[in-house]
C-alpha cells in the first residue's frame, strides 16, 4: 500500500502510532535506530530517486538531514525507559548527570513504587532509585546506579523557546522499546508558558510547553529537546479527547526552567511543595490583573500587598492575565523568596515575597501515597473511552469492535500487589521516612552541606564559649559572648544577657530585632553540636538569597520551639544566612554573613548584618573571634 | 469524554474565560437539550477519514479507497510517504528552521482569533477559532451552534476582546462570517490566498482545544499537506453539506475548537480554513483537512454585500395579508431559548408543507436568500411575504441541504392551472 518497506524506512516507527505496533512490534532495525518524519521523508525521497534516477537532492537537505540525525543519535543516549521493578510498565525518563540522577514525571514513578528499572540506548537495564518528588509539578528525580559516566544533554534555557522552533520528543511511547532504544517523534513548539489547570487531583502543568511532536502514552517523564538535542522539557501531558488515549497533536512539557527551580528540592529526598502568593489575581472591570483576595497572614500582606493592588510584575516577568500570574506562581517552589511589583495609586512598590505551601503535609502525602494507577494507562483491549451522553453508542459502527488488531496495544503489567524485592544497590541508597520520598538522600545533603561548613571553619567544638569583639556601622565598639547558656551584649551604654530557654520564642530580644539572640544562638548550636545534636536538621534544597545571585543549600532546623534555616554557599561551603522563624506567619529575624576571612585555620564572617521585617536592624563588625574550649572535663 | 488535557486522571475544563453558560433552567430542559443535541448533530457532526481520491497529485497515479484506522495522522504519513515517492513531489523544504519562522508565526497569530458563544456541555465546546479578513474586523470563522448566541465574543491575539455580531452564514459551506467593531486590525487579505501542492510544508494555527486564553496567541501546528481531493459528502460516511476540494494533512488539526483556523504557508500565506471535526460514522477514524480559501472567497464576499444575512433593519412595507406558519402547516419546536434553532417538529398532513416535501426535524437555514437562524426570524421573515407569494425554503436534513417551494392556496389560486 504504502510502496515503501517499512523495515528499511523505519515508517512503522515514526508515527509511534497503531501501525507502529503492528509493523514493528519491537523496533526492528538497529541501524536505522532513528527515524523522524522528515527523516522517513528523505529516506522514502532517497528511495524514489534510487528508481527514478532523476533528481538530486539539496545539498543543504542533506546536510540538515545529517545533522538531524546525528543531533538525535546523541540524543538518545541520555533517554531512559522506566519500568517498574517487577517488570511493568512505566514511561520515559532523562539522564541530566554522569553519575545517574535522571528526571521522570511523578506519574511515571508513583505506581513503581521506590524503585525502577531503567533501559537505557545503550542496551543496559540499569536499577534506579527514587530521589524525590514533586506531585504538584509531576516531576520525580531518581537515580540510576552502575556507571559514573552516563550521557546527559546540555540543557537549555527553556525561557528562549520560541513558537514554531523545532523540537523533538523522545521516549517509550506504547512501550514500544523492547531493547531501550527510544522512539524520537518531531515537530514543533505550539505554544509557551502555557497554563494547564490541574488534572482533577494535584497534578499542574504551569508554564509549560505546548507541541505537536507526538506525545503518547509512555511517552510521559522523557525528554522534549530543541532542535541542537539541548533539554528544554519534561514530556508529561497531552489533550487526549475523543479520538482516544494517542496523540491528537497537542502534547505539554513541563519547562526545564522550571525544574531547575525544583531540582536542589528534588535532590533533598524530600516531597517537596509548589507554592502560593496567599493572595488570588484576577481580572478587574478595566481589564488589569489585581488582588481578587488576600490572607492576611500572608507574607504577601505583611510586605504591603493589599486587595485591589495591581499586580505588574511577579518573579521577574510582566503579569498580563490571571494565567501568567499562575505560571509564574508555578515554577517556585514553596518557600523561595521572590519579587513582586504592584501599583497602587499610580505608585509602584517592589517588594520581596516569602512563598507560602499549597498544601499540607498531610495533604501531600495522601496526594502521594499508596501504589494506584498505572501512568498513562494503556487502554485494554476491547476499552475505549466513552464519551459522555452515550452517543458513542448511537454512532458506533455495526460490528462492534471494528478496530484493527494493531489497536490492541500490549497492556502494560500491573504492578503486583507484593512490591518486588529491591536491588541490593537501591537498599543501600534508600531509607524510609515519613514525608520523605528518600530519607537518604536527605541525610546525604545534609550531611553534605554541614560538614563541608564545619571543614572551613572548624566550629564543632561542644561547650566552651565563643567570643566576638568588633564594632557597629557607627562606629561604637561591642562584644558578643556566647555560651550553651547565654548570650552577652556589651556595648558602650551598657551590656545586656540574654539567656537560653527551652522556648526560644519567649524572648524575642533585642526588640524590634525579630530575635536576633535566638537567632545567634541557634546559629552557635549547629556549628558546635552539628545536625545530628542540633535538634531535627533536614535539607530543604536549594533557594535564592538576598543580595546574591543563583541558589544556595538551605538546611532546616528545629530546635527550642522554632525553625531556623540556615543558607549555604554550595561552592565554597561558607553559611551565608540564617533565618529564625518564632511562629508561622511572623517575618523572621534574619542575620547575612559576609566578607569571609581566613583567621587561624578558621574560615570566618568578618561581616554580620541583622534585618526584620522590611527594615534593617543593624550591622556588624566582627573584628576579631576568641574561641574558648570547654572549662569543664 | 469531553475535551480535557489529560495526564492521568480527568481534568475539569476550566478556563480564566468562562464561556457563554450551558442553557439551563428552561421550561423543558429534555427538549431542549434534544434541540441543541440535534443541532450539535446535525450541524458538527463528525464525518471521517474515508477519502476516494478521486486525483492525486501526480498525474497519472490513481488510488483506490484508502482507508485509515483511527490514528489519525496515520492516512496522511502513509499519503506522505506514498507522495514522497512520487517522484514529481520533490520536497525540498526540509531543513533547519528557517530564521524568521517564529516572526512568520507572529505576525500570523495576530490575525487569528479566538471565538466564545453557545455550547460548553455535552461534547459541545463553547469555542472556535476565527481569522480576521479585513481591518474594520470582518471575521471568517466556521458556521456552528457556537455562533448561535447573541453574546458572541471574540478575543483578538493581544487579549483584547470585542463583542461580536454575527452578519452572515453560507450553508453550503458551513462558514459564517462575525463581525467585530475594529480599526487598523491585522488580518488576511483572502484575495491574496494562495493554492498549495501536495507534499508542502504547511503551518496550522487554531485555538484548539482551547489551549489559549487570555492573551495567548493560537496554538501552532506543523504539517504537510498529503493531497488536495474532494470531498465527498455521503450519507452515513462524510457527513458534511461541504461537497467541494480539501487539503487532507498529516498532522492532527481538527480538534475540537480548531475549526476556523487557518492554514497557512512556512512563509505565513494564507491557504484554507480549518474545516469542523469530521468523523467516519462508519469506522471512527477522522479526517483533518482544510477548505480552500478560493472556495470560500466568493461566499464571503456575498455574505459582507447582504447574502445570506440575517434581516436587522426594518422593510419599508409590509405585506397587508402576511403568511404564517400555519399557512403553510409548519408547526417549529418550541421556542424555548432566546435563539432557538428553527427546527420542523411537526407537518400538517395535507398542508403546503406537506405538499413541497418538508419533513419532521428539518431545519430550516434560509428564507429565499434571508438567513434566518432561530424560530423568532424565520416568524418574522414569513411575516414579510405575502400570502399569495410562494416561499422559498433552505433546509437541512442530516446533512443534505435541500430547497423547496412552498404554494399557499391564495399562492396556488394565484397560479394559473
Amino acid at each position: 500500500m504504502t510502496g515503501c518497506p517499512e523495515t528499511r524506512a523505519g515508517a512503522g516507527r515514526l508515527a509511534a502510532g497503531y501501525r507502529a505496533v503492528t509493523r514493528c512490534r519491537a523496533p526492528v532495525s538497529g541501524s536505522v535506530p532513528l527515524v523522524g518524519r522528515l527523516a522517513a521523508l528523505a529516506c522514502c525521497l532517497w528511495s524514489g530517486f534510487a528508481a527514478a534516477g532523476r533528481t538530486e537532492v539539496a545539498p543543504a537537505v542533506l546536510e540538515a538531514e545529517s545533522q538531524r540525525v546525528a543531533v538525535m543519535a546523541k540524543a538518545k543516549d541520555a533517554v531512559v525507559a522506566v519500568f517498574s521493578s517487577d517488570g511493568g510498565g512505566g514511561g520515559s525518563g532523562v539522564v541530566i548527570t554522569p553519575d545517574g540522577y535522571a528526571l521522570s514525571n511523578f506519574h511515571v514513578v508513583k505506581p513503581c513504587g521506590n524503585a525502577m528499572k531503567c533501559g537505557m540506548a545503550d542496551g543496559q537495564l540499569y536499577d534506579a532509585v527514587i530521589v524525590g518528588i514533586d506531585p504538584t509539578g509531576d516531576v520525580a528525580l531518581i537515580k540510576l546506579f552502575g556507571r559514573d559516566d552516563f550521557p546527559a544533554p546540555e540543557v537549555a534555557d527553556s525561557d528562549e523557546v520560541q513558537v514554531g522552533d523545532w523540537a523533538f520528543a523522545m521516549g517509550n511511547p506504547f512501550l514500544l522499546a523492547a531493547d531501550f532504544q527510544p522512539t524520537v517523534t518531531y515537530g514543533i513548539i505550539s505554544g509557551v508558558h502555557r497554563y494547564q489547570y490541574p488534572a482533577g487531583t494535584i497534578l499542574e502543568y504551569t508554564d509549560c510547553i505546548q507541541t505537536d511532536a507526538s506525545i503518547n502514552p509512555g511517552n510521559s517523564g522523557g525528554p522534549l529537546f530543541d532542535a541542537r538535542g539541548r533539554l528544554i522539557g519534561i514530556n508529561g501531558r497531552g489533550s487526549f479527547e475523543k479520538r482516544g488515549r494517542v496523540n491528537v497533536g497537542v502534547g505539554y512539557a513541563i519547562s526545564i526552567n522550571q525544574i531547575k527551580n525544583f531540582l536542589g528540592h528534588l535532590h533533598s529526598g524530600r516531597i517537596v511543595d509548589h507554592a502560593t502568593l496567599g493572595a488570588v489575581a484576577g481580572w478587574d472591570g478595566e481589564g488589569r490583573v489585581v488582588v481578587t483576595d488576600i490572607l492576611d497572614q500572608s507574607d504577601a500582606y505583611r510586605r504591603g500587598l493589599r486587595y485591589d493592588d495591581e499586580i505588574v510584575s511577579f518573579g521577574g516577568r510582566p503579569i498580563s492575565t490571571p494565567n501568567g500570574f499562575k505560571n509564574v506562581l508555578g515554577i517556585f517552589p514553596k518557600g523561595w523568596r521572590v519579587p513582586l511589583s504592584y501599583r497602587r495609586g499610580g505608585k509602584r512598590y517592589d517588594i520581596l515575597v516569602r512563598l507560602a505551601g499549597v498544601h499540607t503535609q498531610s495533604e501531600l502525602l495522601e496526594k502521594t501515597e499508596g501504589r494506584q494507577e498505572m501512568p498513562m494507562p494503556i487502554p485494554e483491549p476491547g476499552e475505549e473511552p466513552q464519551p459522555e451522553g452515550g452517543r458513542k453508542e448511537k454512532e458506533k459502527p455495526p460490528g462492534k469492535d471494528d478496530r484493527p488488531k494493531s489497536d490492541r496495544l500490549p497492556h502494560p503489567l500491573q504492578p503486583t500487589e507484593k512490591p518486588a524485592e529491591l536491588a541490593e544497590v537501591v537498599k543501600k541508597h534508600f531509607e524510609e521516612k515519613r514525608g520523605y520520598a528518600n530519607f537518604y538522600f536527605n541525610k546525604l545533603h545534609r550531611d553534605r552541606v554541614w560538614s563541608t561548613w564545619d571543614k572551613e571553619s572548624r566550629l564543632s567544638v561542644p561547650g566552651g564559649s565563643w567570643t566576638i569583639a568588633g564594632a557597629l556601622d557607627d562606629g561604637s565598639k561591642f562584644t558578643l559572648r556566647l555560651t550553651d547558656q547565654d548570650i552577652v551584649l556589651e556595648l558602650p551604654v551598657g551590656a545586656s544577657t540574654w539567656t537560653v530557654t527551652d522556648e526560644l520564642a519567649s524572648s524575642l530580644a533585642p526588640p524590634g530585632s525579630g530575635g536576633l539572640m535566638p537567632a545567634l544562638h541557634l546559629w552557635r548550636r549547629l556549628a558546635v553540636l552539628g545536625p545530628d545534636k542540633f535538634g531535627d536538621v533536614s535539607y530543604l534544597g536549594t533557594a535564592p538569597l538576598v543580595g546574591h545571585t543563583g541558589l544556595f543549600d538551605v538546611l532546616v532546623g528545629l530546635s527550642g520551639g522554632v525553625e531556623s534555616r540556615f543558607y549555604f554557599d554550595p561552592a565554597e561551603g561558607d553559611l551565608l544566612a540564617v533565618e529564625m522563624f518564632p511562629a508561622d506567619d511572623v517575618d523572621p529575624c534574619e542575620i547575612y554573613f559576609s566578607d569571609f576571612r581566613e583567621v587561624e585555620g578558621r574560615k570566618l564572617p568578618r561581616r554580620m548584618e541583622v534585618r526584620f521585617g522590611d527594615e534593617p536592624f543593624s550591622a556588624f563588625q566582627l573584628e576579631q573571634f576568641t574561641f574558648e574550649p570547654s572549662a569543664g572535663p | 469524554m469531553r475535551n480535557r488535557p489529560v495526564a492521568v486522571e480527568q481534568q475539569p475544563e476550566e478556563r480564566e474565560f468562562s464561556p457563554v453558560p450551558p442553557r439551563r433552567g428552561l421550561a423543558d430542559p429534555r427538549r431542549l437539550m434534544g434541540c441543541a443535541g440535534r443541532v450539535a448533530r446535525l450541524r458538527s457532526r463528525a464525518v471521517a477519514e474515508v477519502v476516494r481520491l478521486r486525483e492525486s497529485a501526480s498525474p497519472g497515479a490513481k488510488f483506490p479507497r484508502i482507508l485509515t484506522n483511527s490514528a489519525a495522522g496515520e492516512l496522511a504519513r502513509v499519503l506522505l510517504i506514498v507522495f514522497a515517492l512520487c517522484p514529481a513531489v520533490v520536497a525540498a523544504e526540509s531543513g533547519p528552521p528557517r530564521p524568521g519562522l517564529s516572526e512568520t508565526v507572529r505576525q500570523t497569530q495576530a490575525k487569528v482569533v479566538k471565538i466564545y458563544g453557545a455550547g460548553g456541555f455535552q461534547q459541545m465546546e463553547a469555542y472556535q477559532t476565527g481569522m480576521l479578513v479585513s481591518p474594520e474586523g470582518h471575521i471568517l470563522t466556521v458556521w456552528s451552534y457556537v455562533l448561535d448566541t447573541d453574546s458572541l465574543a471574540v478575543v483578538l491575539a493581544d487579549g483584547r476582546r470585542f463583542e461580536a455580531k454575527l452578519l452572515g452564514a453560507d450553508p453550503r459551506l458551513e462558514i459564517a462570517v462575525v463581525k467585530i467593531e475594529g480599526a487598523d486590525l491585522p488580518h488576511f487579505d483572502l484575495n491574496k490566498a494562495v493554492e498549495a501542492e501536495a507534499g508542502q510544508r504547511v503551518l496550522a494555527l487554531s485555538n484548539l482545544f482551547g489551549i489559549a486564553t487570555g492573551n495567548e496567541p493560537a496554538s501552532v501546528q506543523d504539517g504537510v499537506i498529503a493531497v488536495k481531493t474532494q470531498l465527498q459528502a455521503r450519507r452515513g460516511v462524510f457527513e458534511t453539506p461541504y461537497d467541494g476540494p480539501v487539503y487532507v494533512l498529516d498532522a492532527v488539526t481538527n480538534n475540537p475548537g480548531a475549526a476556523g483556523g487557518v492554514l497557512v504557508t512556512r512563509s505565513g500565506d494564507l491557504i484554507a480554513m480549518l474545516g469542523k471535526e469530521l468523523r467516519n460514522a462508519l469506522n471512527n477514524t477522522w479526517l483533518n483537512y482544510a477548505l480552500p480559501i478560493e472556495q470560500l472567497r466568493g461566499p464571503v464576499e456575498q455574505i459582507r454585500a447582504g447574502k445570506f444575512v440575517a434581516r436587522r433593519e426594518e422593510p419599508e412595507k409590509r405585506p397587508e395579508r402576511p403568511i404564517t406558519l400555519a399557512d403553510l402547516g409548519l408547526v417549529l419546536v418550541p421556542d424555548v431559548v432566546e435563539r432557538t434553532p428553527p427546527f420542523v417538529d411537526r407537518v400538517v398532513s395535507g398542508s403546503p408543507a406537506a405538499v413541497s416535501g418538508i419533513r419532521m426535524d428539518d431545519l430550516v437555514l434560509l428564507i429565499g436568500d434571508r438567513l434566518v437562524p432561530s424560530c423568532k426570524s424565520l416568524r418574522e421573515e414569513l411575516g414579510l411575504i405575502d400570502r399569495e407569494d410562494p416561499v422559498k425554503l433552505t433546509v437541512l436534513r442530516g446533512q443534505e441541504l435541500l430547497e423547496f417551494e412552498l404554494h399557499t392556496e391564495d399562492a396556488k389560486a394565484q397560479t394559473p392551472p
